[in-house]
């Protein structure tokens, strides 16, 4: 069949700014469409409003448009690029979305552009829940007794037939937003008001619930010539009832028969070509555990995440081919890229397991509800290679960066057995593995954890393996037999020592195997491995067979996607493998999350799938016997293992060991500060309550604490009293952090944040940024505006001048991200991070200044002069660019969404524009703001922060909207000539704040507190019922101060121009 | 007890002399046959079963085999012909709500040898490159008298296969309402043949393999089926005779596997080994006529010559998407149609089942022109 006639240039859809549901496994699939339309000699069209991955790169697509995904940006693209085509599977479920309503309206035909990759009524079949229903009935695939209803009432009346527990599934939103299981009718009317409310068609669906089931999926691949395959099945460690992007997965399905497996492989077949999906499709399946009966449970048309999951779990392309199928190949036409032989119509062998572990943000989130229910709530996940289940769930538990090495949390093995109990028997928590394995570790039995998990017997039969040997290596002398055994089992040798309490009697390093789609029965070429304990290591093999003379460098990777340490981590990675080609090396890539285009086998030249501990990285190392590794690309993850590698003595390459800890040491630290002359807010360094409590009074109130390593602000809090110091210090205890704790006056200014290259001598500014939020928003929660706006020359001067000192003595050769304080016209110095930053791929998009490209050079000598750079601050471009954070607050109950020093968004969008407003109105609009220009706005702010609202009220009061506001603010308010309506709080009896935000009057809310976390205070509550309402709710007074500025500037998207930043 | 950790050694000996050290399950002894791999990640009873692995040493190249236990219903045959068989992994802790037993008593019932915790990887590259060669599977170690072992090993020969399997006497199965009766010739048929029959309508009559054409042709067949089967196909001089005398008699004639290959030298096409053979159910077969490509489910180290068959009286219908090479015939001047691969699956995927379809329909001609 070949490419279909008539195609030249395509418009990909991306998925937008990172949120809990739709994560970087749509920059993987987005990258890998846009690759292969390139491969094929297609002029690529791109938009997608995040900027911080590697789709939205220039080696990407030949003209890319960071603009907010609405349907009216989508359609003024088309209009200024006038694509013949339009790839809509590629971009999640927003891609999708928008894709439909294009086709829907009759814009593509009208615009003559082809819709390439599902058409809308295969969308509406799967999507659509009762065509969905009619189709399954059609074929004959059973469903799950189930209802759409668009009233509560039918819902109620529908619930009394099939009897509860009933599943509440919104139509049309993201992860299963909105959903949830209800045992009773009160629950129902609860989860039914708000999944009807969230649902763009007001539709949900009430179905009979199979809690207990398993969860089998299958990823199904279909072309136009009616071809089909499965590409991997997988099968959930939990049962249905909790979300598949929040459960332990495990691939291929281990516990079907064959007839089983082949029941549903079929079911999967039947589905697809019913559907006539043309490229990549999910199956989900129910399988009562006691017969052959089953239900499809969903169908997505679309590739997602378990179709990254699935890809990585063997090595099959999927975005890559479902790219190829939606431009008219065949799958009989499209060779398998692995084995350079066999083409891609064929299933997959796995002749290992692959283990997919979530990560959630519930260390951060200490407050927020953690049952695990149809609602997704991980960020983020790990992947694990085994030969056994055993090995790859320990290294997938230690690829989750949990803290711990093995299945056993201290907490739950020091816990009452009855309060144990309790946990598993009252709904599934995130940590419900640990937990199932310290009561099987407490002599609970498999049959009676069964009973009450549901969680089928061959896996806790699985963690009763981990326990029975645990106990032979602690019982009787470490024998070489019992060493060896325990590192097939995925046990680091630290960890058997430990078990043990002996020394290892020798040291086994690991080998690794080829992850190749045909487990073995083919040769293939795939630079891709995993670690495993056996004999032959065929990637040495592979080394030495395909040796091409060049240095080998290795560069680490990030790890799982959680808040602070995101997919810019990944950009950042990536972009060094690339020039790390370019300049000739062999660039190996070892990092663990099957979300990225990192772990993509033909990124680098090669792949190791790893958990990045030290002793991990150490058989990687020896195996592949680098040049020198480069660990300032990874976050955190990969700085943490610098002093280890350093001790080893391998090559760090840029800025050295040493000087990475004088960085993030803060004694050290601040004897750098001082040499350098830079001052920083007062701070003091404690490890004890009582301690604190003396500091905290001497450098008075407020102060910021946080543990001395950080990551995205993990657990860090401003302190306003003795009392939150005390409170802070028994979290910090209770979370086992050994790590000191940092106490610093706490000083309310301007942030100003700076990513800085450095060859050892001269440094290079990109840009400035400055945080429209004041100090004491973590800086990934602020907004933040390139380049500054309103910093003086003098402090601009001196921020350039501080930072060319702190590169300086830090000798940084690479990257340097420096986050700084303006208070009261003076500049001091917060944090100083020797490596790439969140920041990194926005400034390099909008300043044109490939930053990790440079930085890579620099890593092997290159000079900045010798780059055409001069030393300083880059000249500001014509553009505004601002970055603005989009957060997940609506999947994740209770938790407060206060912006604070502690990160909580999960993503970021772009605006950029000719002006501030204009690019502060693109930002605004693409992390989602409605931006209503009439109606009420409710205000209730701290005493503090009275005096700085007048302004603002006064803003919003002659726009129009009517103000609302707790007794103190408002006649605050109305005393300062603002008229401004009285509302009751919620202590004070209805009607209230709560009722308030119901009615539906307001629009914008802006709330502050002097404190937060708690769910049950007031001003937790309404900002938690703001966002159950999906109100506008602004948590800073300059946050709302910048959106009434927009508000106030008049202009709409429609005003302001689109561009493509090629062009910049 | 479900950590396997006081397991008796055993060992593998390759003809090459490679020795791979493991550990014994099922039963003791030391077993000589062709070493094999099959890379199905589900289905390991069936393939226990299936008599085409007559003679082998089977190695599973999924690493966790015996998940899900062993039950009386998935059974391809009574009785296990595999002479040994090798896994990285046996779990003794099976979950399914159908298992009866454990693979592990399964082997020891059928006094075959097991082998596990070997790279089992190691072992199929070194297949995949040299080639299927003969080895044994041992409980008693072999250093010691390496240099005969190795001699006995090389002399092996798979001799006899189908003799060894075929039933001695005729079986009918008769379905509630039989529309058709088809002659089923036994080469040591997977079960799943005989029933994919049944539930299209068929009454089957097992027939041992060296029934002759006029005892097959007195039982009145609307159909015959070729059944799979174990060895080289050459080495069925009889049999081959036969079909070339059934052929002529108009009854459509359908053959899976080694009863494909037997028909094509019947007809006067010859047949080859493969280096490896194709062993799973992931392998890709294109179907010439619709372009279509299935995925099908195969067990052979034997293969049709395409080129070989005479084009004036058959045409290749199914290749390999893979390699190529003959997956299916359609015969012109006689009424027949065989495959290489599996359509009745178990295990393996269920895609080509419409080919019994095919053959239904073709004695439904037949019944209406007789």
């Amino acid at each position: 069949m070949g490419l279909r006639s008539g195609i030249k240039k395509v418009l990909v859809i991306g998925s937008g700014p990172i949120i809990i549901g739709q994560a970087a496994e749509f920059d993987y699939a987005g990258a890998q469409a846009c690759r292969a339309l390139k491969q094929e000699g297609l002029e690529v069209v791109l938009i997608n409003s995040n900027p911080a991955t590697i789709m939205t790169d220039k080696a990407m697509a030949d003209h890319i448009y960071i603009e907010p995904l609405t349907l009216d940006t989508v359609k003024r693209v088309i209009e200024i690029e006038k694509p013949d085509s339009v790839l809509s599977t590629l971009g999640g479920q927003t891609g999708l979305t928008l894709s439909m309503q294009l086709a829907e309206e009759g814009f593509l035909d009208s615009h003559h552009v082809k819709l390439l990759g599902a058409d809308p009524e295969t969308i509406h079949k799967a999507e659509d829940r009762q065509a969905f229903k009619d189709t399954m009935e059609k074929i004959g695939e059973p469903c799950i007794p189930s209802k759409v209803v668009e009233t509560v009432e039918d819902a109620v009346a529908f619930a009394r037939v099939i009897d509860y527990p009933v599943i509440v599934r919104p139509a049309f939103t993201l992860g299963g937003t909105g959903g949830g299981i209800a045992y009773d009718e009160a629950q129902l009317r609860d989860i039914a008001t708000n999944g009807l409310r969230l649902s763009p068609i007001t539709q949900v669906l009430i179905e009979k619930c199979i809690s207990g089931w398993k969860e089998i999926e299958f990823e199904v691949i279909r072309d136009s010539k009616g071809n089909v395959i499965t590409v991997c099945s997988m099968e959930n460690f939990d049962p249905v009832g909790v979300h598949t992007g929040d459960s332990i997965v495990i691939a291929p399905a281990v516990t079907l028969s064959d007839r089983e497996y082949q029941m549903l492989r079929t079911a999967s077949l039947n589905i697809i070509s019913e559907l006539k999906v043309e490229g990549g499709c999910n199956c989900q399946f129910a399988l009562h555990p006691e017969s052959m009966e089953y239900a499809v449970i969903e169908v997505n048309p679309r590739v997602s995440r378990s179709s990254a999951l699935a890809s990585k779990a063997t090595g099959y392309p999927i975005a890559k081919v479902a790219t190829r199928i939606a431009i008219g190949y065949t799958l009989d036409e499209i060779i398998n890229q692995v084995t350079g032989k066999t083409y891609a119509c064929f299933e997959p062998a796995l002749d290992y397991v692959v283990i997919k572990f979530p990560k959630w943000a519930f260390d951060k989130f200490v407050y927020a509800k953690r049952t695990l229910g149809t609602q997704m709530k991980a960020t983020g996940e790990v992947m694990a290679i085994g030969t056994s289940f055993e090995q790859a769930m320990m290294k997938a538990v230690r690829s989750t960066e949990l803290g711990v090495d093995s299945m056993h949390m201290k907490k739950y093995e020091e816990m009452p057995l009855e309060e144990l109990m309790a946990h598993i028997r009252d709904g599934v928590e995130d940590e419900r593995a640990f937990q199932v394995f310290a009561a099987l570790g407490r002599g609970v039995s498999v049959a009676q954890l069964h009973e009450i998990t549901l969680i089928d017997e061959w896996f806790l039969e699985k963690l009763v393996n981990l326990i029975e040997l645990e106990r032979w290596l602690a019982d009787g002398e470490l024998t070489q037999e019992k060493y060896l055994t325990a590192k097939q089992y995925g046990y680091l040798d630290t960890t058997i020592e430990r078990m043990s309490g002996q020394k290892c009697p020798m040291h086994r390093s690991a080998v690794f195997k080829m992850v190749d789609t045909c487990a073995g029965e083919f040769k293939a070429e795939t630079p891709y491995f995993y670690s495993t304990y056996d004999e032959e290591n065929e990637a040495e093999q592979f080394i030495a067979r395909t040796d091409s003379g060049k240095k080998k460098v290795l560069v680490f990777g990030s790890g799982p996607i959680r808040i602070g340490q995101g997919i810019e981590f990944d950009y950042c990675s990536v972009h060094c493998v690339w020039t790390l080609k370019e300049l000739g090396y062999e660039a190996v890539i070892c990092n663990n999350n099957p979300e990225t285009v990192s772990t993509d086998f033909d990124t680098g030249d090669r792949l190791y799938f790893d958990p990045l501990t030290p002793e991990d990285v150490d058989s990687i190392i020896e195996t592949e016997k680098p040049y020198g590794v480069v660990v300032q690309f990874g976050g955190q993850t990969a700085i943490k293992l610098t002093r280890h590698l350093a001790d080893k003595g391998v090559r760090i390459l840029g800025t050295s060991a040493d000087n990475i800890d004088a960085a993030e040491d803060r004694e050290r630290f601040d004897e750098l500060l001082e040499q350098c002359g830079i001052p920083r807010p007062q701070g003091y360094t404690v490890m004890t309550a009582k301690e604190a409590v003396k500091v905290a009074d001497k450098l008075g109130y407020p102060v910021l604490l946080r543990p001395s390593y950080v990551l995205g602000g993990q657990n860090m809090i401003i302190a306003h009293n003795d009392q939150d110091v005390v409170e802070y210090m028994g979290i910090i205890t209770s979370h086992m952090i050994e790590n000191p704790v940092l106490i610093d006056k706490y000083m309310m200014g301007t942030e100003v944040e700076v990513d800085a290259i450095c060859d050892g001598k001269d440094f290079l500014i990109p840009g400035i940024m400055e945080h429209i939020e004041r100090a004491g928003v973590h800086s990934g929660d602020s907004i933040s505006v390139y380049p500054a706006q309103n910093l003086s020359k003098r402090i601009r001067e001196t921020i350039i001048e501080y930072t060319r000192r702190l590169a300086l003595a830090l000798e940084v050769v690479g990257l340097v991200n420096i986050q700084y304080v303006v208070y009261r016209d003076e500049v001091y110095v917060i944090e100083v991070n020797p490596r790439s930053s969140r920041t990194v791929p926005y400034i390099s998009k909008v300043t044109g200044i490939p930053m990790v490209d440079i930085a890579t050079k620099l890593l092997f000598g290159a000079t900045l002069r010798e780059l055409g750079y001069e030393s300083g601050l880059y000249p500001e471009g014509d553009y505004v660019a601002v970055k603005v954070p989009v957060f997940s607050f609506e999947k994740l109950q209770d938790v407060d969404t206060m912006l604070g020093p502690e990160m909580k968004s999960t993503g970021e969008c772009l605006g950029i524009g000719r002006t501030f407003e204009d690019a502060l109105l693109k930002g605004l609009v693409a992390a989602g703001y409605d931006l209503k220009r009439e109606g009420g706005v409710l205000i209730s702010v701290r005493d503090s922060e009275k005096r700085e609202m007048i302004r603002i009220a006064d803003k919003f009061s002659r726009m129009g909207f009517e103000l609302y506001a707790t007794s103190g603010t408002a006649s605050y308010l109305n005393r300062n000539m603002i008229a401004t309506n009285t509302v009751r709080k919620i202590s004070e009896g209805s009607p209230n704040t709560i009722d308030l935000l119901e009615s539906g009057k307001i629009h914008y809310m802006i709330s502050t507190s002097a404190k937060g976390r708690m769910p049950a205070r007031d001003s937790v509550r309404m900002r938690r019922k703001s966002v159950e309402r999906s109100i506008c709710s602004l948590t800073a007074v300059d946050t709302a101060n910048a959106l009434a500025n927009v508000l106030q500037s008049g202009r709409s998207m429609d005003d302001v121009e689109l561009i493509d930043i090629t062009t910049i | 007890m479900a950590l396997i950790k006081d397991a008796a050694p055993a060992w593998l000996v390759l003809a090459d002399g490679q020795v791979f050290r493991g550990k014994r399950f099922g039963d003791a002894g030391t077993s000589i046959g062709e070493v094999v791999f099959t890379t199905g990640m589900t289905g390991y009873q069936e393939t226990l079963t299936d008599p085409s692995y007559y003679g082998q040493i089977v190695t599973q190249t999924f690493p966790l085999i015996g998940n899900y236990g062993v039950n009386s219903e998935d059974f391809e045959s009574a009785s296990s012909h595999v002479k040994g068989y090798i896994v990285r992994e046996w779990c003794n802790t099976p979950s399914n709500f159908r298992c009866e037993d454990t693979i592990d008593s399964f082997l020891r019932q059928r006094h075959i040898i097991g082998l596990w915790g070997i790279d089992t990887r190691r072992l199929t590259r070194t297949l995949r490159e040299a080639g299927v060669m003969n080895g044994v599977i041992t409980t008693l170690d072999p250093a010691e008298h390496l240099e005969a072992l190795l001699e006995e090993i090389r002399a092996y020969a798979v001799t006899q296969a189908v003799e060894s399997v075929t039933g001695s006497e005729v079986h009918t199965f008769t379905p509630e309402q039989a529309r058709y009766r088809v002659v089923l010739l036994d080469f040591g048929y997977k079960r799943y043949i005989r029933k994919s029959l049944m539930n299209r309508g068929c009454e089957v009559l097992v027939v041992p393999a060296l029934t002759s054409p006029q005892e097959i042709a007195a039982m009145q067949p609307d159909g015959i089926m070729l059944s799979n089967g174990p060895g080289d196909p050459a080495d069925n001089p009889q049999i081959i005779r036969n079909l070339r005398e059934l052929s002529g008699l108009g009854i459509p004639m359908f053959g899976i596997c080694l009863g494909h290959q037997l028909m094509a030298l019947a007809m006067g096409a010859k047949t080859e080994k493969l280096k490896y053979g194709h062993r799973g159910a992931n392998q890709p077969v294109i179907d010439l006529q619709s372009g279509k490509t299935y995925v099908t489910s195969q067990n052979h180290g034997y293969a049709v010559i395409g080129d070989s068959l005479d084009p004036d009286t058959a045409e290749v219908s199914h290749v390999n998407a893979n390699d190529g090479t003959c997956e299916g015939v359609r015969y012109k001047s006689v009424n027949a149609f065989t495959v290489q691969f599996h359509p009745e699956a178990h295990g393996g995927p269920l895609d080509t089942a419409y080919l019994f379809d095919e053959f239904t329909s073709r004695m439904a001609s037949y019944k209406e022109g007789k």
